[in-house]
């Protein structure tokens, strides 16, 4: 302790006390203060870039999401109108298949009835052409008939066997 | 041919930037090899003794290191003895700056011609000044040599106050200025672009090293600001002090008591100028314990806050001391244990000795700046540190 006493120096000891000072003034001044605003500058710098990376990134991934969404829903929409539209097609297509089959069976019906109305008016015809006829005959065979008597008979005979309804 | 003429510019550029290269790494050679041819050197005796030049006892080991430790008046770099048996010394000589009792007195420390035993009287105006163990004493009215006590104690002179620019101060201004040259480079280039470039690029982490590992920590994000000056410069300026310590020119600015202390004080007297009402509440007023144990902590707390800077300047005083007395003691095995292994046996085991030590001395020397400057952040934490948990 003694020897530790003896080689303190007061003359260095305040040399070193004025030295310091200064430097530490001149370090502040010249180096410290301008290297600290620096680096803090940087990082605030960084900071603010990062979060403005991860903005962007957030922002990047909703848009991705609403596109992803719209995609979606595009999709399913259209998936709805397909169906919707095989659906329409197949009920388009039933339906003229059930109508074109009453239309047949009412056109076939109504061509068996105007065949049925035809056949009556030529049945018609036909036994009035008959009767006709077999007047007409009639009166050809009576007045021939008339002239003689047996052929008259024999006649009458023979036309009634000719005469064949249908 | 014509393939040599079309390389030969390309060979000659490489060959000018190898030899630029070349250049620069013998300029380090260069310094290295002066580096170690002084550290050779430095084995030499700086001690002027009369009879015999040559440091092979260990009293005179003990007396050769003990005066390195010390500070000196003159910057030595080696002596030796030449033909005819005097001493040369090789350095240069540096202003002696006292206050005598007839005012200041200056003069350059060769008028003492290397004598450090008061056998040199240097007349100034009437007062006589003399050098004993690198302290100037001036000599009692009337006296004319220096007279001895037993315990070699100078009896008839008193010292002066000594401004002068010593080793010590030479080293400190040169960490000064390193640290000034080095640093506002490194300040100036954040004005060109935010990424330093060059030295700046190993400045760079040092200072965030000291900001976020040891101030930040320690104080806290809200205060930590305002001590960055003082930490910083005192951590750069422990450390590359410490470094100048390890060369061999020979600087042993933090091994002095007189310089730890400074750097101490600066601490203790920041941490009582920031502390806040907690801190002096603690000291004088311990919350939470009984009265009378209030007042009985009263002068363990008082205790305490001067202990804690004086242990900074203890711890950093003796390792320095203790390092450059080891490497200088294991540098003396080359002479002590000449008998024992011979020449080459005992240059072998000092050197490997010498190398591991100093390198194991390059990490003390930044574990002590790194130490000093945390324990000071550490108490300037506690003196600032709000409590809001009381």
């Amino acid at each position: 302790m003694d020897q530790l006493l003896n080689d303190f120096s007061p003359g260095l000891f305040f040399m070193l006390l004025i030295i310091l000072l200064v430097l530490i003034f001149l370090m502040v001044k010249f180096a410290w203060k301008p290297i600290m605003n620096a680096l803090n500058e940087r990082e605030d710098g960084i900071k603010s870039a990062l979060e403005e990376a991860e903005n962007a990134r957030k922002e990047m991934q909703n848009l991705q999401a609403d596109n992803e969404r719209l995609l979606q829903e595009a999709r399913a929409e259209r998936d709805a109108m397909l169906k919707e539209a095989r659906e329409i097609k197949e009920k388009i297509v039933a339906d003229a298949k059930e109508q074109s089959i009453i239309e047949g069976d009412k056109i076939i019906a109504q061509a068996q009835a105007t065949i049925e109305s035809e056949k009556k008016a030529a049945v018609a015809d036909i036994k009035n052409q008959v009767a006709n006829l077999s007047v007409e005959i009639a009166e050809k065979v009576i007045k021939e008939q008339l002239s003689n008597n047996d052929k008259q008979l024999k006649l009458v005979e023979d036309m009634v066997g000719d005469i064949k309804l249908n | 041919m014509t393939e040599k003429r079309t390389f030969a510019p390309i060979f000659r550029d490489r060959y000018f930037l190898s030899n630029m290269r070349n250049t620069f790494f013998s300029k380090i050679i260069l310094v290295t090899a002066l580096v170690f041819s002084l550290g050779s050197f430095a084995n030499d005796n700086n001690e002027p003794q009369e009879n015999d030049s040559q440091v092979n006892s260990s009293e005179e080991i003990q007396a050769y290191i003990s005066h390195h430790l010390a500070d000196s008046h003159d910057f030595t770099l080696y002596s030796y003895t030449n033909d005819e048996g005097e001493r040369e010394h090789f350095g240069f000589p540096l202003p002696v700056i006292v206050w005598t009792s007839q005012g200041l007195k200056t003069f350059m420390s060769s008028e003492f011609h290397h004598n450090d035993d008061g056998h040199v009287i240097v007349d100034k105006d009437g007062v006589k000044l003399t050098k004993i163990h690198s302290k100037i004493y001036e000599l009692e009215e009337g006296a004319t040599a220096v007279s001895f006590d037993e315990e070699h104690h100078a009896t008839n002179a008193h010292k002066v106050w000594d401004f002068s620019i010593t080793k010590t101060v030479v080293g400190i201004l040169l960490a000064g200025l390193l640290m000034l040259w080095g640093f506002s480079s490194l300040a100036r280039g954040y004005k060109k672009s935010p990424i330093p470039t060059g030295f700046g690029r190993v400045l760079e982490p040092l200072v965030l090293y000291v900001r976020d590992e040891i101030a930040r920590p320690n104080i806290g994000e809200k205060h930590y600001r305002k001590f960055m000056g003082f930490l910083l410069t005192v951590f750069f300026f422990i450390w590359i002090l410490n470094l100048l310590g390890l060369t061999p020119i020979g600087f042993n600015v933090t091994g002095q008591i007189a310089v730890t202390v400074c750097l101490a004080l600066f601490t203790f007297f920041i941490v009582q100028f920031n502390g806040n009402k907690d801190y002096w509440k603690h000291i004088f007023w311990m919350p939470g314990v009984p009265v009378l144990m209030k007042i009985a902590l009263i002068p363990i707390e008082v205790l305490g806050m001067l202990t804690k800077p004086f242990s900074l300047l203890i711890r950093l005083f003796a390792n320095i001391t203790a390092g450059h007395a080891v490497v200088m003691g294991l540098v003396a095995v080359t002479f002590t244990a000449r008998e024992a292994l011979g020449v080459g046996g005992s240059l072998g085991v000092s050197f490997f000795l010498t190398l591991f030590i100093s390198l194991i001395e390059i990490l003390v020397a930044f574990l002590q700046a790194f130490i000093f400057t945390m324990l000071s952040s550490l108490f300037i934490g506690m003196a600032v540190e709000e409590h809001d948990h009381h």
